[in-house]
């Protein structure tokens, strides 16, 4: 019975496809043997490698060949994206820094208290105008960041390096609701740490991570110290820098969810010592006060600068403050690294040394053996299936291994593989929420919508972004995406769409809808068979979408004498395919 | 886990469509026609967000210190007169805020049992990292992926019973007990608290679920899904249109609510109502979650009137709703309350309240030891407050949670619900 169960468990008919012994050399490159046909081999680059089809997509790629345009796509910056780069223009706050951020756009409560220092009951209307507005501001932080995202996915010709940016940010995934200096490193993050390395080398995207003050401040390193007792590199003038410890929330998720994973064979005392090599990693989330200027100017305790004279001190601190860092700018902090001698995962790391010491861990962790495997089979399982083919992962984790963790070439061995191409992998995948909104405005040919809307229909369906709470990121496995209302999700935002409700999108305005319009209603089910749903469903999808009526359900009393109405036109058709269960998957 | 669940949906399609009675299994698989837990038993929590000021929701009027610390935003003793601005008192010592008058009748009903100095023993101050603690139920562990709620389902406690009604060698496990409303969340995301491998189904209301289509559009959408694929999108569709068709059996066009109960408008009161409405409708529903903000009390917080007493005042009447509604149903259902850490003892340049450490949890229902307010009392004194600011901790929340799944819920396993917590004591909230 089991097994009875389990050979049915498996899923995604492919009529068309030859069946192949799989047993053939798993030589790389584009003459492995691949199950999929040609057309389906259209359809699943299309699918695996951007996010969905463009009307005009599989004609193009038919024309130029799925290998040119998979070795394309891993070049993006030979790509030109100029249409992206005009409507991103209008943005105000991607190109701002941390600290400009926060100046030109505070937190509402902050200008509340300014505006409003003695708690008078109520504000003169000039005021409150003014608090509206901060608070307008304060928003648009993060509604830019958030419409901007998904107007690249939905936009950018380098569909590929926006995949990888969105693998990554889960990878190494930040939440926006920690508290509201995290909303001011989002952009950065994204636009600078994250993008710009998605194809790049690992270590060098784990070392921008590592520095990011979206990460920084997430997972708590900026306010990790030397417990105290330890020796440190320089000795602390705060008193707030001599009073905090260590924290290993940082040093515990690098290890098991950035690189070497939860069996990556470390030990507890390695989380510990990895953290403590990390200490003095941080960044000031706001400028400091003038007390503390003042303090770390003159109040180093008995030492000759407690003697210092008020005009000395005055000098002191303003000497001081030049060279204090900017807020939102990664530094080293000698006062609070723990200078102690340590030993990660074997290594020891002498004592008496300041940031190699994070620069050290961050090379161990990122060549280690297991970290490969982890990169690797996550790739894997984002591109090919849930549960990837070992063989699969362990080619991966080679070409990882052998080239000093290169994403590009990793991913490379990934896409040109035999396993991508096999029938297997074909609409295996799940698409997430982000995939189901942004595939449906790409195959609607939708334009880019520059408000909060959209987003919230991203959020409506379980994913907002930059709104995973836990370190580990979204899931990548179709079981922790369903349930009765995730579905119940998908099918209302299908049937928004039909209904016009999707901003920049209308349900009856994608190329090729206008002949449809007016055409049979068999020529309209086929040509939403095409544009929605990859040009081929079963023949009972077909049916029901033509008639309404289950061919497998005809001997059922209930549902087959039942009158079912007629639909009303094109748009709802839309809908339905966008609600259906084959537009969920990719 | 993950594996497990679409093995269970998957398989059990499978077996629909090798042509074993469709009906019939989808039933036993779904457990979508069995009786709902077994003892009937409910746990409704309810989470303040935003770190509620215990020291004013149930204050402390017998403690002089109080009064020394609070001059301008304190709560007055209890006067004699009615209707007065004072703390309404239950035991002498404490009182609840005035504007949680709905709540007295409870407790001299002995359904209300207050717990003072509760909550996380981590020291964090941060919304974020407090209430993550509190819902992943492992204090100053941020590895832990799934809720403490979850993690209940996940290994269950009273739906026992109503496993061993289902034939046997057919499925076994956690697919028996799957009805989808098991855990009903009245959010728009599932709370942290109930995320995890087991199902749970949030919604901001019964009517939201549902396909928001009528006629041929709708039918078509149901057929699509039951087309008898064997996959996971499938079956889980087919699983939804039979709850959204269950949740319309369950739903009366308009719902009254029994005894006279009035809820508040407040998006707080008519969630509540629509958990009793669950509750009531044999959808089998156990656990059910509900939260509400406005709670971070920095400036102006006011005393009996103001910022504070106006949360107070729906916060209390919801709930005095709720329980008035559920009538007799309440001796199956605890109704918990919390947040995540209490505010400083003493008021701030702003009168209002910095962020503090312990604070204090409901628990409500007809088996609860109520008309006494349990937990031991640190006190007020500099000597006696947490690093010489906040109310000190007598109570680790794990061993209110601890009790509550165990006694109420009857769950067996609860060490794998609080890992590395060993529950020594309990409070002996629960009857």
């Amino acid at each position: 019975m089991a097994l009875l169960l389990l050979a049915a468990c498996s899923t995604t008919p492919s009529p068309d496809s030859t069946p192949q012994a799989m047993s053939m050399p798993a030589s790389i490159g584009s003459i492995a043997p691949r199950e999929q046909t040609a057309d389906e081999q259209v359809a699943h680059v299309l699918s695996r490698l951007t996010f969905g089809a463009r009307p005009g997509d599989v004609a193009r790629i038919r024309a130029m060949g799925v290998d040119a345009f998979i070795a394309q796509q891993l070049h993006p910056e030979r790509i030109s994206d100029a249409r992206l780069d005009a409507w991103l223009s209008q943005f105000e706050t991607l190109d701002l820094s941390f600290n400009e951020l926060q100046k030109l756009y505070p937190r509402p409560a902050d200008a509340l208290q300014r505006l409003n220092p003695a708690n008078r009951n109520s504000l003169s209307p000039k005021d409150s105008a003014e608090l509206r507005k901060t608070a307008e501001g304060f928003r648009k932080v993060t509604t830019e960041v958030m419409a901007a995202r998904i107007g690249r996915a939905l936009l950018t010709e380098r569909q590929l390096d926006e995949v990888m940016t969105d693998f990554w940010l889960n990878h190494f995934s930040v939440f926006s609701g920690k508290a509201v200096p995290m909303r001011y490193t989002l952009a950065e993050y994204e636009n600078e740490t994250i993008r710009p390395r998605a194809l790049g080398k690992f270590r060098d995207l784990l070392g921008a991570v590592a520095k990011s003050p979206a990460m920084l401040f997430y997972l708590d390193n900026w306010q990790s110290a030397a417990d105290s007792g330890r020796p440190r590199t320089q000795q602390p003038r705060l008193a707030n820098q001599r009073n905090r410890g260590l924290n290993e929330n940082y040093g515990r998720e690098l290890l098991e969810l950035h690189t070497l994973g939860v069996d990556g064979g470390y030990s507890q005392q390695d989380v510990i010592n990895v953290a403590r090599a990390l200490t003095g990693w941080t960044f000031l989330p706001q400028a400091p006060t003038p007390q503390q200027i003042q303090q770390l100017a003159g109040g180093a305790g008995a030492g000759r600068a407690g003697r210092l004279n008020g005009r000395a001190q005055q000098r002191a601190g303003q000497a001081l403050a030049a060279r204090i860092p900017e807020p939102g700018v990664f530094y080293f902090n000698p006062a609070v690294h723990d200078a102690g001698e340590k030993t990660v995962l074997g290594t020891t790391l002498r004592a008496g040394r300041g940031i190699e010491d994070g620069e050290q861990v961050l090379d161990i962790v990122a060549r280690h053996p297991a970290t490969a495997r982890h990169i690797a089979f996550k790739l894997a399982r984002r591109f090919v299936s849930d549960e990837p083919p070992e063989d699969l992962v362990e080619r991966a984790a080679e070409v990882f291994t052998r080239t000093d963790g290169d994403i590009r070439e990793v991913l490379r061995s990934i896409i040109t593989s035999p396993e991508f191409f096999s029938s297997k992998s074909f609409r295996a995948k799940l698409k997430t929420p982000f995939e189901v909104v942004v595939s449906a405005l790409r195959a609607l040919d939708a334009a880019p919508d520059p408000s909060q809307r959209t987003a919230q229909f991203v959020t409506q369906l379980g994913q907002p972004i930059y709104g995973r709470q836990t370190p580990d990121g979204w899931p990548d496995v179709a079981g922790e995406w369903m349930g009765a209302g995730a579905i119940l999700n998908r099918i209302n935002f299908g049937l928004a769409v039909g209904a016009n409700r999707l901003p920049g999108a209308r349900a009856t305005a994608f190329p090729g809808a206008e002949p449809l319009r007016t055409a049979s209603r068999d020529a309209q089910v086929d040509g939403v068979i095409a544009v929605f749903l990859g040009g081929r469903v079963s023949p009972e999808t077909r049916e029901i979408l033509l008639t309404g009526r289950n061919p497998l359900q005809s001997g059922n009393a209930t549902d087959g004498e039942r009158e079912i109405p007629p639909l009303q036109g094109l748009a709802q058709l839309v809908g339905l395919a966008i609600g259906s269960p084959e537009f969920q998957r990719r | 886990m993950s594996s497990r669940r679409t093995f269970i949906r998957s398989g059990a399609l499978a077996l629909v469509t090798m042509g074993l009675s469709p009906s019939f299994l989808r039933r036993a698989v779904y457990g979508l026609e069995l009786p709902k837990a077994a003892k009937g038993k409910v746990l409704i929590c309810l989470f303040q967000r935003g770190a509620a000021d215990a020291l004013n929701v149930l204050v402390p009027h017998g403690d002089a210190e109080y009064y020394r610390l609070r001059p301008n935003i304190g709560i007055a003793r209890p006067a004699r007169a009615a209707g007065s601005a004072g703390a309404i008192d239950l035991d002498g010592f404490f009182g609840l805020h005035p504007a949680l008058s709905p709540l007295k009748p409870l407790w001299d009903r002995g359904m209300l049992a207050p717990i003072h100095a509760v909550g996380s023993p981590s020291a964090t101050r941060s919304h974020f990292d407090a209430q993550d603690y509190m819902e992943s139920g492992t204090p100053d562990n941020k590895g832990t992926r799934d809720g403490w709620l979850n993690r209940y389902l996940a290994t269950c406690g009273t739906c026992e019973a109503g496993a061993a009604t289902t034939p046997r060698g057919q499925v076994e496990g956690d697919a028996t007990k799957a009805t989808p409303f098991r855990a009903v969340s009245m959010t728009a995301q599932t709370p942290r608290i109930l995320q995890g491998p087991a199902p749970a189904v949030a919604m901001t209301s019964i009517d939201a679920f549902t396909v928001r289509s009528a006629g041929g559009v709708s039918d078509r959408l149901e057929a699509l899904y039951r087309t008898g694929s064997a996959d996971l999108v499938h079956a889980t569709g087919a699983e939804t249109f039979d709850a959204v068709k269950r949740l319309r059996e369950a739903n009366p066009q308009r719902y009254a609510p029994a005894n006279g109960a009035e809820y508040p408008r407040s998006e707080f009161g008519q969630r509540l109502k629509q958990i009793a409405q669950l509750v009531k409708s044999d959808v089998g529903m156990e656990i059910a979650f509900a939260d509400v903000g406005g709670w971070d009390t920095h400036i102006n917080q006011g005393a009996a009137t103001g910022q504070l007493a106006n949360r107070l005042t729906d916060f209390g009447a919801s709930i005095a709703a709720l329980v008035t509604d559920l009538g007799d149903k309440m001796d199956d259902v605890v109704i918990l309350t919390m947040s995540e850490f209490g505010r400083m003892a003493r008021q701030n340049g702003n009168g209002g309240t910095d962020h503090g450490h312990a604070g204090s949890m409901f628990v409500i229902g007809g088996n609860v030891q109520g008309n006494r307010v349990h937990g031991r009392w640190p006190g007020l004194a500099r000597e006696q407050l947490y690093e010489g600011r906040d109310l000190a901790l007598t109570t680790d929340f794990r061993t209110v949670f601890h009790e509550v799944a165990t006694s109420h819920l009857g769950a067996r396993d609860a060490r794998a619900l609080f890992p590395g917590f060993e529950a020594t004591s309990s409070l002996g909230v629960l009857r």
